[in-house]
C-alpha cells in the first residue's frame, strides 16, 4: 500500500507491504541505513528515531502508521562533514567502538535531552513532584534503552554531558 | 616482501623516538565521523538501491534427530517467494575459527533451532512469513543437554591450547599440604551478543562472487565460501570493512554468508540475509558452560605449594574447540606440582566457540575467587597473598617471563582505590539498605603474535595509504594503524589513509585473541621501515638516521618535502611480521588488577557496582583513548558475567530459552557507574616490534571475581555459581538485616 | 508476520465498525506478530482517535485517554503530584523509547514474557489452548507464585497496571455494538484457570477508551521494583503501596503486587490487617505471611516468596517511617 513519509525534511512516497516496519522502510526501501537493526523487538535501541520530536524504537512500529509524522533519523541530525554537536561529542569522547549501536545512542541522547528539557522525570529522579536536572545518574537511567555490547557506556555518558553543555542556551 | 621474524628482542625504534608525536596519543577514531553520522556501511547495507532479494532461516523445532521431509510447497506458493533452499548443504551454525568450512546438516538436527532451510523472497516481510510455512517432519531422538550428566566425555582438540598439562605429582603434594583448598565453581553458557547480528550481502554476477559479511577473520573466508558453493576461490571476494562487534562470535563464518552466497548463485540476483537476534542466539555459536574444580595446597604461612584447575565444558558432536578455563592457571600461580586439565562433555546444544578472552573470562572467575577464599582462610590480605605467591619464572616450564608487572598493577590499584580502607570483616559496613564491600582480583591474558602483512602505498604527493585484510571490530584498528604509519613515516595523521576488510589485500592476522593490534600493527611497522629504506636510497641517505617529520625527510642539515623525493612516482611496499624464537624463549602475557566496591541490598539481594578500577600493563599503548575504551568494555563484560548473564538451556529439550536481548541480560547504562582505567607506561621488547601486547581481553579477565569477592566482603555470601543474581545472594542474607540501620 | 488488512480509524465509532485487532503503540503486539505468536487478519490503527488527553473528572479524579503514552502519563503534573505511585511505576518500566510509544490502554493488555509463550515450537496453553505448558518444570524464574493453575504459570509483566490496581482504576470501554461499560481494574483481569488464553474481561471488538482514576489517595506513595538489572528489565517482584498514617496508626492502605501472578495482585485481606494498627515489624511480617500463605514456587522461582516477603516488609517500614 502507499504511504508518504516525511523523513529528515524530505517526503518519500512508497508502495510497501503494510507489514514493513518503519526501520525496514528506511533500511530496505530508502537506503537510509544509519538506523540499525540489532534485535527487531525493541530490546536494544539501535533503531531509535525521533518521531514528532520524541524518540521511539522504529523496529516496533509500522511504516504505514506514520503518514504525516515528522521523522528524524541519524542522517537528519548531521553529516560526516557537518556533525551535530551530539555526533561531534561522541567522536571527541570515543563514545563508541564498533559503531553499530551508535546512531541509536546519538538519536536517543538527543531525544532524551529534549525530555529533560521538558521537565520529564525518570526512575532515578529523587523528587518527581519538583523537577529534574541533568546528572550522570539521570543520563544512565534514561539511556538504558540503548544497549552497547562494546560497552562504551562511560564515554557515551561523557559525550552526552559535553553535548548538553554545548547545546544549552547561553545564560 | 619485507619480513620481520620476532627472533630477537626489539631495541629502540622510531616509535620510541616519537618524532611525529602521534603514537600513543588518544587520536579520535579514523572512521569516527562515518560511524556517528550513520554512513559507515555494515555488511547488510551494501548495494543500496539495487534490486535485491532477502533471506530468512527456517529453524528446527527439535534438538536432535533426522529430518524426514521438508515440504516447501506452501512457502513457495506465497507471491514473492523466489526459492526455498533446503537439503544437506545447509549449515548447522557458524564455522569454528580458522576451520576450512562450516559443518553441514546432512539431513540431521544437531541442536534446537538449527537452520533447516532458508526462504529467499522479494521482500523481507514475505521471506519471514513464508519461513513459517515450510513444513518439516522429523524423527526425533533423545538429546543430551545437561553438562552435569557427563553422558559422553572426550578430550578436546589442541585449540586454543593444549588441553591437559601437568607437572610433578599434584595428588601427592596436595595430600601433604598443610592447608588444602578444594572448591568447585560453575559458569553458565554465554552469548557474545554483538550489537550487529551476523549479516551478509552476496552478489553473483555470473562470473564473480562478491560477499560483504560481518566477519573478524577474512583470510579463510573465500576458501570457506568456495567449499560451500563450488565456486573457485579466486572468483570470490569478501569484504568486511565495518563490523558491528564480534567478540569471537564472528571469527567463524556466519551461516548467513554461506546461505546468501548459495542463494545469489541460485537466483541470479543479489541476496541479503541478516540473522535475527534469535538466530544469533541459536545458530551461530556460544561460550560453553563450565564446571571447574580448583584445588590449591599451601603452607600455613601462605605459600602456595601445588595447584590444580580441572574443567568440564561442553561442545556439540564434531567440535573439538573448548573453553580453556585453565589458560591463565598455567602461569599465574606458583607450585611445582600442578594439573591443568579440560574435558569436553558432549551435548546436543548449539556448538561452543570463542567468545572474548576464551579461558580467562571463565577460568579466572573461579581461580580469583579461590585465591580470595584461601587468603581469608589463611588470614592474609588478598593483595599480600598474591605478593607472597609471585613466581619468578613460569611455573609450568621455568621459562622467563618477557615482562610481568602484576604486582605493580596490584600495588598501584590498591593505592589509587584505597584498598587499606576495605571493611575488615564481611557484612561490617552498611549505608542504609546497602552493605558495602571491596574485592580485588588479578588479571592476565596470554599474549600472541600472529603472522600478518600490510601494504603501504605512498603517492607522489606524500600521502600514505595502508591496506591490509585486517578488520576493525570496534577495537580501533583503523586508528592505530594510521598512527603507526604516521609516526614511522613522519606524517600528520590526516596524510595517512587506512583501508581494511578486503580479502584481496595482504593477508592479516584478523581480529581475535587480542593479537590484532600487535600483529597487524607490526606489519605496518615492517612495511614502514621498507618504505623508509626506499626513500633513503633515493636520497642517498642512511635509512637509520634519516628523520621523517611533517611530510619532510630531514638528514644532515637538509629538509626535503616528500613530493620532491617521490618526483611524481607512487611507491608501494609490503611488510610482514611473523612470530619467532621470542615466543618460545619467553612467556608472554599482559597483566592487570581489578578493584571493586559493591553495594548489596539487604532487602532484595541486588548488587550494584559503586566503583570499579582496573590497572593494566600491556606493553606500549598505541592509542590511549581506544585502549582505555577496550578496558571499559572488559570491565563491563565482567559486570555482566558477575551479575547478570546466563544463557539458559532447557535441560529437558535443549531449547535456549532466553534467546533475545530482553531476557538474556547484558549490562545497560544504569548498571555501570563511572569507571576508572589506568594503563601503566610499559614496553615489552620480546612481544613485538611495537613492544606492545594484547589489551582487548585483559580487562575482562578476573573482573567478575573482583565483584563476587566484593559481594562476599559486603554481605558474607560466597558466590561460586555464576552469575550472582539476587536469588543466590538473598539465600544467604539473614532476616534481621531488614531492620533499618 | 502473517499478512493482514490494515485500516486506520478516524473515530471510535469507525474503529468499532472496521473490526479487527486494534493497534496503538504496537510495542507488544508487533513484537508478537513478528514471531506469529499473534496473528491478526485485520489491524485497525487507532492512533488517530481523539483519546490522548488527561481530563479532570467531576469526582476529583482523572480520566486518562487510552492513547496517552506512558511517557506523557508519567510526566503529567497531576499524576506526579497526586498519583505518584503511578508515575513511579511507569518510570520503572521499559525504556524511554518504549514509554514514548506505548499507550495506557495497550499497557494494560501486555502479554506475558514467558519464554515458552514466545517460542512457537514449544507447548503453551496461552498461545495454543490445550497444547500444554512447558514452563511447568522448565525455566520459570520469572513465573507466578500466586494464583497459577496447572495449565499456566505465567505472570503479567506490566508495572503501570500494578499501580493502577492499587489506585482502584476503572477501565472505560466501548463494545463492538457501541455499548459503553466500566470495568473496575480489580475485575478486569482473569486468573489462568483452564483458559489462560483469556486474560481479561474484554469482549471481541471491545475498545478501551479511557482509564479513570478515582480522586487521589493521600498518604505515602511508593513503587518498589526488584529486577535482574538496574534498568530495562521486567519485575521479578514489585510492590505498589499507598499508606496513610495519622502519626500513630495506619489509617488507609492500598497494596498491589507485580511479578507474582497472572495479573497485578491485590489482596484486601492484608490491607484490612494493616488498617487501624500501629506500624511495627511484627505487623508487617504477619501481613507478608498472609499475602504469601498460599504461595507456591515452581522451582526456579522459589526465591520470589522470600523476596516478596522482604520487599513488602521493607516497603511498609519505609511508608510508615515517622509514624
Amino acid at each position: 500500500m502507499n504511504v508518504t513519509l516525511s523523513i529528515n525534511g524530505r517526503y518519500h512516497t512508497l508502495d510497501i507491504d503494510p507489514r514493513t516496519s518503519l526501520l525496514d522502510a528506511c533500511r530496505d526501501h530508502l537506503a537510509l541505513t544509519g538506523s540499525k537493526k540489532g534485535c527487531d523487538h525493541g530490546q536494544c535501541g539501535a533503531c531509535t528515531m525521533l518521531v514528532n520530536g520524541r524518540r521511539i524504537n522504529s523496529c516496533l512500529t509500522l511504516a504505514v502508521m506514520h503518514e504525516n509524522d515528522t521523522i528524524t533519523t541519524v542522517e537528519g541530525l548531521g553529516t560526516a562533514e557537518n556533525l551535530h554537536p551530539m555526533q561531534a561529542a561522541f567522536v571527541e569522547h570515543d563514545g563508541y567502538q564498533c559503531g553499530y549501536c551508535t546512531p541509536g545512542q546519538i538519536v536517543s541522547a538527543v531525544g532524551m535531552l529534549g525530555e529533560i528539557g521538558d521537565g520529564w522525570p525518570s526512575h532515578v529522579t529523587k523528587d518527581i513532584k519538583t523537577g529534574t536536572e541533568l546528572s550522570g545518574d539521570e543520563i544512565r537511567e534514561r539511556m538504558s534503552g540503548n544497549l552497547c555490547r562494546c560497552s562504551a557506556y562511560p564515554n557515551i555518558v561523557d559525550a552526552i554531558e559535553t553535548a548538553a553543555g554545548k547545546t544549552k542556551e547561553p545564560a | 616482501m619485507n619480513k620481520h621474524v620476532m627472533d630477537e628482542a626489539i631495541g629502540e625504534t622510531r616509535l620510541d623516538r616519537n618524532t611525529q608525536g602521534v603514537i600513543g596519543k588518544g587520536a579520535p577514531r579514523y572512521e569516527g565521523k562515518l560511524k556517528v553520522s550513520g554512513t559507515a556501511p555494515y555488511a547488510y547495507e551494501h548495494l543500496g538501491g539495487e534490486d535485491v532479494a532477502y533471506g530468512f532461516i527456517v529453524p528446527a523445532s527439535i534438538a536432535r534427530g533426522k529430518i524426514r521431509s521438508v515440504d516447501t510447497s506452501a512457502a513457495e506458493a506465497v507471491p514473492g517467494v523466489l526459492k526455498v533452499i533446503s537439503g544437506e548443504k545447509i549449515v548447522r551454525a557458524a564455522s569454528q575459527p580458522m576451520a576450512p568450512a562450516a559443518q553441514t546438516i546432512d539431513g540431521e538436527v544437531f541442536h534446537y533451532n538449527q537452520p533447516v532451510a532458508v526462504v529467499i523472497a522479494d521482500t523481507f516481510e514475505v521471506a519471514r512469513h513464508a519461513s513459517k510455512l515450510v513444513k518439516v517432519e522429523y524423527s526425533e531422538t533423545e538429546g543430551r543437554f545437561d553438562i552435569t550428566n557427563r553422558h559422553t566425555v572426550r578430550e578436546p582438540d589442541s585449540m586454543p591450547m593444549t588441553p591437559n598439562q601437568s607437572r610433578g605429582d599434584f595428588e601427592h603434594a596436595f595430600a601433604e599440604a598443610e592447608v588444602q583448598f578444594d572448591q568447585t565453581y560453575t559458569t553458565p553458557s554465554y552469548q557474545a551478543a554483538a550489537m550487529e547480528p551476523h549479516a551478509t550481502t552476496a552478489k553473483w554476477d555470473g562470473n564473480h562472487l562478491t560477499v560483504w559479511t560481518s566477519h573478524q577473520l577474512l583470510e579463510t573466508a573465500p576458501g570457506q565460501i568456495a567449499k560451500h558453493t563450488g565456486i573457485d576461490e579466486d572468483k570470490i571476494t569478501v569484504h568486511s570493512p565495518y563490523i558491528g562487534g564480534g567478540f569471537g562470535s564472528k571469527l567463524g563464518l556466519g551461516p548467513d554468508a554461506v546461505m546468501a552466497a548459495n542463494a545469489t548463485i541460485a537466483i541470479g540476483k543479489p541476496v541479503k540475509i541478516a540473522l535475527t537476534r534469535q538466530n544469533v542466539f541459536q545458530a551461530t555459536s556460544r561460550r560453553g558452560e563450565t564446571i571447574q574444580r580448583v584445588r590449591i595446597g599451601a603452607t600455613k604461612a601462605g605459600k602456595i605449594t601445588c595447584f590444580a584447575h580441572e574443567t568440564d565444558t561442553t561442545n556439540s558432536p564434531g567440535n573439538g574447540f573448548f573453553e580453556p578455563s585453565g589458560i591463565s592457571s598455567l602461569f599465574l600461580y606458583p607450585g611445582k606440582d600442578r594439573i591443568i586439565a579440560h574435558n569436553i562433555v558432549e551435548t546436543d546444544v548449539l556448538m561452543t566457540s570463542a567468545v572474548r578472552a576464551p579461558g580467562e573470562a571463565t577460568g579466572m572467575l573461579a581461580t580469583e575467587s579461590a585465591l580470595d577464599e584461601l587468603a581469608e582462610t589463611l588470614g592474609i590480605d588478598p593483595v599480600e597473598f598474591r605478593r607472597m605467591n609471585e613466581p619468578e619464572v613460569n611455573p609450568q616450564d621455568d621459562r622467563p617471563f618477557s615482562s610481568r608487572r602484576l604486582m605493580e598493577c596490584i600495588d598501584e590499584g590498591a593505592k589509587r582505590f584505597g584498598w587499606s580502607d576495605r571493611p575488615e570483616k564481611p557484612a561490617s559496613r552498611r549505608e542504609g539498605e546497602w552493605l558495602i564491600g571491596y574485592g580485588m582480583s588479578s588479571a592476565s591474558r596470554k599474549n600472541d603474535l600472529m603472522p600478518s602483512a600490510a601494504e603501504i602505498e605512498m603517492s607522489s604527493d606524500g600521502r600514505a595509504t595502508v591496506r591490509t585484510g585486517m578488520t576493525d571490530i570496534g577495537t580501533g584498528t583503523y586508528t592505530i594503524l594510521q598512527q603507526i604509519a604516521a609516526e614511522m613515516l613522519g606524517l600528520p595523521l590526516d596524510m595517512v589513509d587506512v583501508e581494511l576488510g578486503d580479502s584481496r589485500f595482504a593477508a592479516s592476522s584478523g581480529s581475535g585473541g587480542s593479537w590484532g593490534a600487535n600483529s597487524a600493527g607490526s606489519s605496518v611497522y615492517v612495511a614502514s621501515l621498507a618504505l623508509i629504506r626506499e626513500l633513503a636510497s633515493r636520497l642517498d641517505a642512511d635509512a637509520e638516521t634519516l628523520t621523517l617529520k611533517d611530510g619532510h625527510a630531514i638528514f644532515g642539515n637538509k629538509q626535503i618535502p616528500l613530493p620532491d623525493i617521490l618526483k611524481g612516482e607512487t611507491i608501494s611496499v609490503t611488510g610482514k611480521i611473523e612470530p619467532g624464537k621470542q615466543a618460545e624463549e619467553t612467556h608472554q602475557a599482559s597483566y592487570g588488577a581489578h578493584f571493586c566496591e559493591v553495594g548489596v541490598n539487604v532487602v532484595t539481594g541486588e548488587t550494584r557496582i559503586r566503583r570499579l578500577l582496573t590497572v593494566g600493563a600491556a606493553g606500549r599503548i598505541l592509542n590511549e583513548k581506544t585502549a582505555t575504551s577496550q578496558c571499559y568494555g572488559g570491565q563491563i563484560w565482567g559486570i555482566g558475567y558477575a551479575l547478570e548473564e546466563d544463557l539458559v538451556i532447557d535441560k529437558r529439550n535443549g531449547l535456549i530459552v532466553n534467546h533475545d536481548l530482553a531476557e538474556y541480560h547484558v549490562p545497560v547504562h544504569a548498571d555501570v557507574p563511572a569507571l576508572e582505567v589506568v594503563l601503566l607506561e610499559d614496553r615489552d621488547p620480546h612481544a613485538s616490534p611495537l613492544a606492545g601486547k594484547g589489551i582487548g581481553e585483559l580487562a575482562i579477565a578476573g573482573v567478575g571475581a573482583a565483584i563476587t569477592n566484593a559481594i562476599y566482603n559486603a554481605c558474607g555470601v560466597r558466590i561460586r555459581d555464576y552469575p550472582a543474581t539476587l536469588d543466590k545472594v538473598l539465600a544467604g542474607l539473614p532476616d534481621d538485616y531488614l531492620t533499618a540501620a | 508476520m502473517r499478512p493482514f488488512e490494515y485500516s486506520r480509524a478516524q473515530s471510535v465509532g469507525e474503529a468499532r465498525t472496521l473490526g479487527g485487532r486494534y493497534i496503538a503503540g504496537g510495542t507488544n503486539l508487533l513484537d508478537l506478530m513478528k514471531l506469529e505468536v499473534e496473528t491478526p487478519e485485520q489491524l485497525v490503527d487507532i492512533t488517530r482517535l481523539p483519546l490522548n488527553e488527561i481530563k479532570e473528572t467531576e469526582d476529583g479524579g482523572l480520566k486518562i485517554g487510552a492513547l496517552v503514552t506512558n511517557s506523557v502519563l508519567a510526566a503529567d503534573e497531576r499524576i506526579r503530584r497526586d498519583y505518584e505511585v503511578l508515575s513511579r511505576a511507569l518510570l520503572a518500566g521499559a525504556s524511554g523509547q518504549l514509554r514514548n510509544k506505548a499507550s495506557t490502554g495497550g499497557n494494560l493488555l501486555q502479554r506475558t514474557r514467558c519464554g515458552y509463550f514466545y517460542e512457537t515450537s514449544r507447548r503453551c496453553n496461552k498461545r495454543e489452548p490445550g497444547s500444554g505448558c512447558d514452563a511447568i518444570g522448565g525455566f520459570n524464574r520469572i513465573h507466578a507464585i500466586l494464583g497459577q493453575s496447572s495449565n499456566c504459570i505465567a505472570t503479567h509483566p506490566s508495572d503501570m497496571a500494578v499501580a493502577m490496581m492499587a489506585l482502584d482504576a476503572v477501565v472505560e470501554t466501548q463494545q463492538a455494538d457501541g455499548h459503553e461499560r466500566e470495568i473496575p481494574l480489580k475485575d478486569f483481569y482473569r486468573l489462568p484457570g483452564d483458559t489462560p488464553h483469556i486474560e481479561n474481561e474484554l469482549k471481541e471488538g471491545e475498545l478501551i477508551v479511557n482509564i479513570r482514576l478515582p480522586k487521589p489517595k493521600s498518604g505515602y506513595h511508593v513503587y518498589r521494583k526488584v529486577r535482574d538489572r538496574a534498568s530495562y528489565a521486567f519485575a521479578l517482584v514489585s510492590v505498589a503501596a499507598i499508606i496513610k498514617t495519622d502519626g500513630n496508626t495506619i489509617t488507609e492502605a492500598s497494596l498491589a503486587f507485580g511479578g507474582l501472578a497472572h495479573k497485578p495482585w491485590r489482596d484486601p485481606k492484608i490491607e484490612e490487617m494493616l488498617v487501624g494498627q500501629g506500624p511495627r515489624r511484627k505487623l508487617f511480617e504477619d501481613a507478608a505471611d498472609a499475602l504469601l500463605a498460599e504461595a507456591q514456587g515452581q522451582g526456579e522461582n522459589d526465591f520470589k516468596i522470600p523476596l516478596a516477603r522482604r520487599t513488602l516488609i521493607s516497603v511498609l517500614a519505609e511508608a510508615t517511617q515517622g509514624a
